[in-house]
């Protein structure tokens, strides 16, 4: 590919007006291993999926409690979502203690996405290469945000993030005008459904997956694993009966999606990606 | 040529008497509720004790301004400090952290006089007492504040806590059940309101055991 020229410095355009450091570092956020969000009115959901080195190590942690409001879902360089949830955490009990209330969720994800961008504008940084869904209540609702190492951020109703989140995100997008009024049980179901869709037919259980929620009423917290699996095993049943005829229909369209999934051609996950 | 005096003070005290009693099991931490300035009452329903951790309560007496500036400086640290951790800070932590934070203030202190109660690690209750510039000890029991004077000596009296410095060490917490102290803590109270003009109204007493914490008032005196 004849962008090469132009992709030494996060510092130097391409002819054709890109920076493709900060593009590369979006890719970084691509290879990661799954993570979705989804909300209602009153609940936040977020959900991962966890990824092992091997069968002898533990998972990486990806999601992050940043106050009893507010948690945050990575995907990408975990190591640059630790620091930046360390950076959030900071923001959040700087703010209580001045103002004695909780942070904005819209405030917070500005002050990221700033900090987001002054790595994209230093030739001695490089950009994060982290993505992250950041969930979190306050006085205007249950908000949804994606932060991207490009400094952009968007609110969404629902997305995901992450290897194989193209499945994820045409489950959300078939069922997300339904979430509005969602009750909190639902939501968590469509979330660990949500994550199903993108385990590509890999039996999905508690151990494999992590599901958090904050809502009206109920601070931030990671659901333990006891009751993660009592909520799969109330639809793994259903699932099973439609079993043979879904699975020829999602081998087809992970084939295509893995296609369309950015265009780098490393085997393999990086040790540093989750 | 006499040298140059201030002509305003940053300190005011707001009067007021802590105490807190160990237990085997329990730490009982009990604090009047009166705000004073002067010969001034200010409010009648104020309160001095802080929760700052799941098993463990502070009530300070002193300059009110400053004794909620460190209770939200301490607060702060135990949020980091749960987010490092992923545990809530145990007493005997927290005592330290109180320390090194009134001693980082040592050019400029915070007036306020601290007692530290609540369960330490393995469920004992603890109480540890500091001066205003972090110097602390553990202790079985212990009074701070404008009553201390009058309180301290009742309960050398009542409690009769072995001297830290004799060997073999003893066990400093009271042998007292958990409803004696509390007894014993409204007496202490009720006895110093009489004399202390800064001590008075109403005392809040918070007991922290393995059920977790609870509180109670008491009127008292309200001249």
């Amino acid at each position: 590919m004849f962008r090469n020229q132009y992709d030494t410095d996060v510092t130097t355009w391409s002819p054709a007006g890109r920076l493709f450091q900060v593009e590369y570092a979006m890719e970084a956020v691509k290879q990661g291993s799954a993570a979705i969000g989804l909300r209602s009115k009153t609940h936040v959901v977020l959900g991962c999926v966890n990824k092992a080195n091997s069968e002898l190590s533990s998972h990486q942690k990806k999601i992050f409690k940043v106050d009893d409001h507010i948690g945050v879902a990575i995907a990408g360089l975990t190591a640059d979502g630790r620091v930046l949830s360390r950076y959030m955490r900071n923001e959040c009990i700087n703010y209580s203690f001045t103002y004695e209330s909780p942070l904005p969720v819209g405030r917070l994800v500005v002050q990221l996405a700033d900090k987001a961008q002054v790595c994209t504008q230093r030739s001695w940084k490089r950009p994060y290469g982290v993505g992250l869904l950041v969930a979190g209540l306050d006085e205007s609702g249950a908000h949804l945000y994606y932060n991207c190492p490009s400094g952009n951020y968007f609110e969404y109703q629902a997305f995901a993030i992450g290897s194989r989140s193209q499945a994820a995100k045409t489950y959300l997008e078939r069922r997300f005008e339904n979430f509005t009024d969602s009750s909190r049980d639902d939501l968590v179901k469509d979330a660990i459904m949500a994550i199903r869709e993108t385990l590509q037919g890999e039996t999905l259980k508690s151990s494999i997956c992590t599901i958090a929620v904050v809502g009206v009423g109920e601070p931030f917290h990671i659901l333990d694993q006891g009751t993660v699996q009592q909520i799969i095993d109330t639809f793994e049943i259903v699932a099973e009966q439609e079993g043979p005829d879904a699975a020829i229909g999602q081998e087809a369209a992970a084939e295509g999606a893995a296609a369309d999934q950015g265009g780098s051609t490393d085997e393999g996950v990086a040790p540093m990606e989750s | 040529m006499t040298k140059q005096q201030a002509n305003w003070s940053p300190y005011d005290n707001n009067g007021g008497s802590c105490v807190a009693i160990a237990g085997a099991d329990y730490c009982v931490i009990a604090a009047d509720t009166r705000m004073s300035t002067g010969y001034n009452i200010l409010t009648r329903e104020y309160s001095k004790i802080c929760k700052l951790a799941d098993k463990c309560v502070m009530a300070s007496s002193g300059f009110q301004a400053d004794v909620k500036a460190l209770q939200k400086n301490l607060a702060a640290r135990h949020l980091i400090y749960q987010h490092q951790h992923n545990k809530q800070m145990s007493c005997p932590a927290m005592a330290q952290l109180l320390s090194n934070t009134l001693y980082y203030k040592r050019f400029f202190p915070y007036y306020s006089f601290n007692v530290l109660g609540g369960l330490d690690n393995e469920g004992k209750g603890c109480v540890f007492t500091y001066d205003a510039v972090g110097s602390y000890e553990k202790v079985g029991y212990s009074s701070q504040g404008s009553g201390s004077t009058l309180i301290t000596p009742f309960l050398d009296n009542q409690l009769k806590s072995p001297s830290p410095l004799l060997l073999p060490v003893q066990d400093a917490v009271t042998p007292l059940v958990e409803a004696e102290a509390i007894d014993l803590v409204k007496t202490v109270f009720a006895s110093a309101s009489e004399r202390d003009i800064y001590t008075g109204d109403k005392v809040e007493i918070v007991v922290v055991n393995a059920a977790g914490i609870r509180r109670e008032y008491m009127e008292l005196r309200k001249d």
